[in-house]
């Protein structure tokens, strides 16, 4: 059957039969089983009414549970056992999370997710910020707002196509094409290219470092006990791995630095960028900052909005300047959003895998877990590794998901 | 804001300028593949997309006229004309010439070059040229190279051929339908399951209500990398295999937790009066939930219709696993480009029309319906 024929039936079929469901099971728990007549008519409305909202769950229900919880449960019974000769399965315990963690592929798409979790999320943000900040204040924000959102509907393979065309790279001599190259071959070693190539680039990177650090101090205060009361065993455990988390991250930012003004930078010649270890990092990542910049823009942007004015007059009327007003007036009421924001980019981006997949494939060392766990799974046809995999991108998610649980269910008290 | 106190903001025009470098910075990147895909593969090749405003040096190939239509002038064979009425184009300005691939701008227009064997040739700016040679010539004429400048020019070509041409084994077409059918009933078969769970959710009271509800938004950012292998194995199992009904099922599955939570947010706001006056009136949960709610929760439906649309136009690894298998006709655009990108990696007339093709619907939908996408967003990041 021609596949548009068949997307038509089964539009007409899905919406078709989820009316005819919806009508006649609604029927049949009105008319068949509880009819509000007779004797029974005051207890049959109050049963029918008990069922109603399962029926109308039910497809629901069905399609999360076998779609999405099903699964969870059964990448974890995956990833204990080894496929035998034969078909079936065998149970094998951590084997394949042992083997996983021998492998340097792991640990380097282990390394990469990290800093992509910092980097993407937090430069998102930022940008996020100052767009919706200054956008709001001009006449024509509207216009640049939708603009900057717009990389939102380009997917992330059309994206890796856009990047690729501004990494391009030519042999020395031949016209460079893109556009990043263009603007290396003006580099020419004077005191421009020492400012933009070593001091900007050490100034960000030592900016990336304190940001990490002040995290790492802020989790860690609370357990060492200069504030407020200790926290439980589980928390305090929590606190110290990420407070670790940071300060490798400061390490690895520390070093940067040093490489940086130590490297001899070959000026006039022209670079394959995402071949280029450790900083391919970085060029990957611009593509989903690029992309998510849209969304933590239109987030704040309504928060920013959404501030009541007379908080901000009142500060004004008490002499205080933009700087502070921002800081210490908008910030604190916008801090909720900010989070939100974080918490959205940082799944998108333990999920990040299209961008990895079709601009280098992990090749370089820029693998990240999810391009990990397709390689196992489908190049390698290791089921048990790759589902092991999986399941660490889902520990790595659990604890945003127990935060949104726990929000979602106060806020609904 | 900052205006209250009378003070009139003297940095407008710093923000102004900041605002346009930031939009110019997002914006130039799609442009620039957006610009190449308007531009012929020699084009590309020969300048960056950024100068194709401007006239630009090319080089080109051209020849002199063939061997047989040589006169014997003064004792040698000779050969004249114009190299760029030979190959029927557009008379250029030249800059430079040169005889050979190594050299390919050697000499300035009007030079007489000895090209050695008693060769000689001659090109003057306006492309018309002398070549001798004190032996007989023969075979295809004598190859030029020439460096010119250009004017600036735009083609379709890239699009007819990368859309309508049917012998093109890149083309684009039928991987366009086959998105176009992935993503069309993935994006309406949700919606009803989802509606009708987000007002049991929202407006009928029953026992572990609020445990759903919470399963919903942690449902909402499990991995769908989980589901990959367990799915394709249930798919295998149950018959279906891998092809369109799997991804349309995938699809509504993994779309189902933030339809649910976008309508029922949106429902819960929905003034109480309105559907207890129709219960007073002996309404139906059912004729409640078709005759009111359905039609009030009209804008929540858009926003997360455009969501699962571009969500589903713009996927690679749902396609990849659940749809496209060995025989590669079911192959959707995603998965297309990343084979040109393996195959086809300089071409960047290729790369650029098909990154475009696909890229066009999802833009068209973003500029029509953003401000449904906009609420969408505020409505289904959880709070």
């Amino acid at each position: 059957m021609n596949p548009a024929l068949q997307g038509l039936l089964t539009i007409v079929i899905g919406v078709g039969g989820c009316v005819a469901y919806f009508y006649f099971s609604n029927i049949l728990l009105d008319k068949v089983l509880f009819p509000p007549r007779g004797n029974d008519a005051g207890r049959n409305i109050n049963r029918a009414n008990m069922i109603r909202p399962w029926l109308f769950l039910l497809p629901a229900l069905l399609a999360l549970g076998l779609y999405l919880a099903y699964p969870v449960f059964e990448t974890l019974r995956l990833s204990l056992t080894e496929r035998v000769r034969g078909g079936g399965y065998e149970f094998v315990g951590l084997a394949n999370y042992e083997q996983m963690l021998r492998e340097p592929k792991f640990w380097e798409g282990f390394r990469n997710n990290l800093l992509w979790l910092i980097v993407v999320p937090a430069a998102s943000t930022a940008f996020g910020l100052l767009a919706a900040q200054l956008t709001d204040r001009i006449r024509w924000g509207a216009i640049a707002k939708s603009l900057i959102f717009m990389p939102m509907a380009i997917s992330f393979v059309g994206a890796a196509v856009i990047f690729k065309l501004i990494y391009d790279t030519r042999p020395v001599g031949q016209e460079q094409i893109g556009i990043l190259n263009a603007v290396w071959l003006g580099f020419d070693g004077g005191v421009g290219s020492f400012v933009w190539l070593r001091l900007v680039p050490s100034l960000l990177l030592l900016a990336l470092a304190a940001g990490a650090a002040a995290l790492g101090w802020s989790l860690m205060k609370p357990v060492l006990g200069r504030e407020g009361r200790a926290p439980g065993l589980v928390f305090g455990a929590l606190r110290v791995l990420g407070a670790v988390l940071m300060a490798l991250v400061v390490y690895l930012m520390l070093r940067q630095i040093f490489d940086v003004f130590t490297t001899d930078f070959p000026y006039g010649q022209p670079q394959t960028w995402l071949t280029i270890p450790f900083w391919n990092n970085f060029f990957l990542m611009i593509v989903l900052i690029w992309i998510q910049t849209g969304f933590a823009m239109v987030l704040l942007s309504a928060a920013l909005r959404g501030i009541p004015e007379e908080t901000v007059e009142a500060a004004i009327v008490d002499g205080a300047n933009p700087w502070q007003i921002f800081f210490k007036i908008k910030m604190p009421q916008i801090v909720g959003t900010i989070v939100v924001v974080w918490t959205t980019i940082t799944i998108i981006v333990l999920k990040v895998f299209d961008i990895v997949f079709a601009m280098t494939n992990g090749q370089w060392e820029t693998q990240v877990l999810a391009n990990y766990m397709y390689d196992k799974l489908f190049r390698a046809n290791d089921w048990g590794v790759g589902s092991a995999g999986a399941m660490v991108i889902m520990l790595m998610v659990t604890p945003i998901l127990i935060w949104n649980v726990y929000n979602a269910r106060k806020e609904m008290r | 804001m900052d205006n209250i106190a009378g003070k009139k903001s003297a940095l407008t025009w710093a923000v102004n300028i900041a605002v346009l470098a930031l939009v110019a910075l997002w914006v130039f990147p799609t442009l620039g593949l957006l610009i190449s895909s308007f531009r012929t593969g020699d084009q590309i090749a020969s300048s960056g997309w950024w100068r194709s405003m401007l006239p630009t040096e090319q080089n080109l190939t051209l020849r002199t006229a063939a061997g047989d239509e040589a006169e014997l002038l003064d004792g040698l064979y000779t050969v004249s004309g114009n190299l760029f009425a030979h190959e029927g184009r557009e008379p250029l300005e030249i800059s430079a010439f040169g005889t050979s691939s190594r050299a390919v701008g050697a000499y300035a227009p009007g030079e007489t070059v000895d090209m050695g064997d008693g060769e000689i040739v001659t090109v003057e700016s306006n492309g018309d040229y002398v070549y001798t040679s004190q032996e007989e010539m023969s075979g295809r004429g004598q190859r030029i190279f020439v460096t010119a400048e250009v004017a600036p020019e735009f083609t379709l070509e890239n699009y007819e051929n990368m859309l309508f041409n049917p012998n093109n084994i890149d083309g684009m077409a039928k991987a366009f339908f086959n998105t176009l059918t992935v993503s069309i009933p993935a994006t309406i078969i949700p919606i009803l399951v989802a509606a009708f769970a987000a007002y049991a959710l929202a407006w009928m009271d029953f026992p572990g209500r609020a445990l759903l509800i919470a399963a919903i938004v942690g449902l909402l950012v499990v991995p769908l990398q989980l589901a990959l292998i367990p799915l394709l194995k249930l798919h295998n199992e149950i018959g279906i295999g891998k092809g369109y009904l799997g991804v349309w099922l995938a699809h509504t599955g993994f779309g189902l937790p933030l339809a649910i939570y976008i309508l029922r947010n949106y429902m819960v706001g929905l003034p109480r009066d309105i559907i207890e006056n129709a219960k007073v009136d002996g309404a139906t949960d059912f004729q409640i939930f078709t005759k009111i709610i359905l039609p009030l929760s009209f804008p929540a439906l858009a926003s997360f219709a455009i969501f699962q649309f571009l969500w589903t136009w713009n996927d690679l690894l749902v396609a990849i696993v659940f749809l496209i298998d060995s025989s590669g006709e079911t192959t959707v655009m995603t998965k297309q480009i990343i084979e040109l990108l393996g195959t086809r990696g300089g071409n960047w007339e290729i790369l650029a029309t098909a990154a475009f093709v696909s890229i066009a619907v999802p833009l068209v939908v973003f500029f029509a319906m953003q401000k449904y996408l906009v609420r969408g967003l505020l409505a289904g990041s959880v709070k």
